[in-house]
């Protein structure tokens, strides 16, 4: 069984290259697992018979998005933590605020688990097998996206739009043509 | 072993051999141009004219000592060849070079030149280019030197720019072919016109093939683009604290990029291996392409080395203000036009 062998090495990558994210005291790491982490997501794509989605996921997230996070960690040449200030000092340190936060961690593994155990049956929400050729095809997922879910394509654009613009205005020191 | 298997494996050889032979033949042909559009011989001593210079210059960098910087990051400082090298190769992994041959009769099924022939293959060509960006990046950062610095840092910015305007020209021609197939796109472009204008999308789309050329030379980090390497300001860019193999491996990465996107460009704008009916019927049609991919590349070493480089405001102006624009403008009188004709 190839397709299993293929799907637990590119889960496993994608679990643990994660997980190193924000095991990295160094920032320019942390990309990087993130960019492995992508790719691995892609394969997934690719194994789900959805080529388009997956060389999306590479153009957007691992080419383009990365590219930027990597340019900020760069320009602002973020140093690396150090341990032991870290460990002393800083105010996520605290006892209280480190309950709240495993806290919130546990009620997210609650909420995973019972989300998991509730769907049982998976293949009818992502549509049977047999169509899976067509719902991956470009020319019938820009229709789908065009037609029934237009209103959201719309929305997103704008949203991103009135994102980007509130980017400038607050990037624009006071004073500043 | 099955004997497609054994054939596909031999393209996939034979396509990573040329490429291999790509990079050492077009430094030899850049130093041989420029040296004849400097009115002086260029390199002429080792072999007959020159011919073996590349060879000479491969032993050479593999001689010398590798050097790592006191200061620079063990793991990213080797990764960033690797990967600027790894990308390269692995975009042209889904560009067809041929049409259907069989070897002149070698073969009994005709087999098509090319790695992979996948639905989506212009997607992955883009997808994979933009990964090269990472080995520049990350070779600026990791060297901890303020020259690479800074030439990682115009490499990344530069390329985000230049994507915008490269990937929109792309769309356009998408939706004249109605397709994301490389071997599609070509297929629709054969034949003529009234008999006598070739049938390539560059008649349709003059604008669109402008943008990918200028785009393309900006998105290989090409002079007059070439600011990521500024000699002048920046002692060698990114490369600054780069010798032997793993600097090496950045040129080779910069002409494999070269060539992919002459390869691309022949595809998307030239017709492809269509064009010469007589290498059509003996199963020559790659030679059909190598002769239009020779004269792209021939016109990258030309504008090399007769425009001076830009300054870095002028190229962001330039990017942003004008050619992101214009394609954009491009687009949608292509999708208008299209849906005009077709309705």
């Amino acid at each position: 069984m190839p397709e299993v062998v293929t799907f637990y090495l590119l889960a496993g990558i994608a679990v643990v290259a994660s997980a190193l994210v924000i095991g990295q005291r160094n920032p320019m790491y942390s990309v990087m697992f993130l960019i492995v982490a992508f790719a691995a997501l892609a394969g997934l794509y690719i194994q789900l018979d959805a080529p388009f989605v997956a060389v999306a996921q590479i153009i957007i997230y691992a080419g383009a998005i990365m590219v930027l996070f990597l340019f900020v960690v760069m320009l602002l040449n973020a140093p690396q933590e150090d341990g032991a200030e870290w460990d002393r000092t800083h105010p996520l340190r605290r006892a209280g605020i480190g309950r709240f936060g495993a806290m919130l961690a546990g009620v997210l593994i609650l909420e995973l688990a019972y989300a998991l155990m509730k769907v049982n049956g998976l293949g009818a929400a992502v549509g049977s097998q047999a169509n899976a050729t067509t719902v991956s095809s470009v020319r019938e997922m820009g229709k789908v996206l065009f037609s029934r879910h237009a209103f959201a394509f719309e929305a997103t654009s704008v949203l991103i739009l009135v994102a980007m613009v509130g980017a400038v205005v607050l990037a624009r020191r006071e004073g500043e043509s | 072993m099955d004997l497609r298997f054994g054939i596909q494996l031999g393209i996939i050889g034979l396509t990573f051999f040329m490429l291999i032979n790509a990079s050492a033949l077009l430094v030899l042909a850049e130093r041989k141009i420029m040296g004849f559009m400097q009115q002086r011989y260029g390199p002429y001593l080792v072999g007959p004219h020159g011919l073996l210079q590349p060879l000479a210059d491969i032993l050479k960098l593999l001689m010398k000592e590798e050097l790592r910087p006191k200061g620079a990051d063990k793991w990213l400082f080797t990764l960033a060849p690797i990967l600027s090298v790894t990308a390269a190769f692995a975009a042209f992994a889904t560009v067809p070079w041929g049409g259907e041959t069989t070897f002149f009769g070698l073969l009994d099924t005709p087999v098509k030149l090319g790695v992979a022939d996948i639905n989506v293959g212009l997607l992955v060509v883009f997808a994979i280019t933009s990964m090269g960006v990472y080995g520049i990046v990350l070779a600026g950062w990791a060297s901890n030197s303020k020259y690479s610095l800074m030439g990682g840092l115009r490499a990344s910015a530069q390329m985000i720019s230049y994507e915008l305007a490269y990937a929109t020209s792309l769309a356009a021609v998408i939706l004249l072919a109605g397709s994301l197939s490389l071997r599609e796109v070509v297929d629709t472009q054969a034949g003529t016109w009234f008999g006598f204008i070739p049938r390539w999308l560059v008649f349709l789309q003059p604008v669109g093939f402008i943008i990918y050329v200028i785009a393309g030379v900006a998105e290989t980090n090409r002079a007059p683009f070439d600011f990521p390497e500024a000699e002048q300001e920046l002692v060698a860019g990114y490369n600054t604290e780069y010798s032997s193999v793993r600097f090496a491996l950045f040129p080779q990465a910069e002409y494999i990029n070269m060539a992919t996107m002459s390869a691309v460009a022949t595809d998307l704008y030239l017709g492809g291996w269509h064009g010469i009916p007589l290498l059509d019927t003996y199963g020559l049609s790659w030679v059909t392409f190598l002769l239009k991919v020779g004269a792209i590349l021939f016109t990258y070493i030309w504008m090399r080395w007769t425009l001076p480089r830009y300054r870095y405001d002028q190229l962001m102006a330039f990017g942003w203000k004008f050619l992101f624009p214009l394609s954009v403008i491009n687009l949608i009188v292509t999708a208008a036009l299209v849906l005009y004709f077709n309705a």
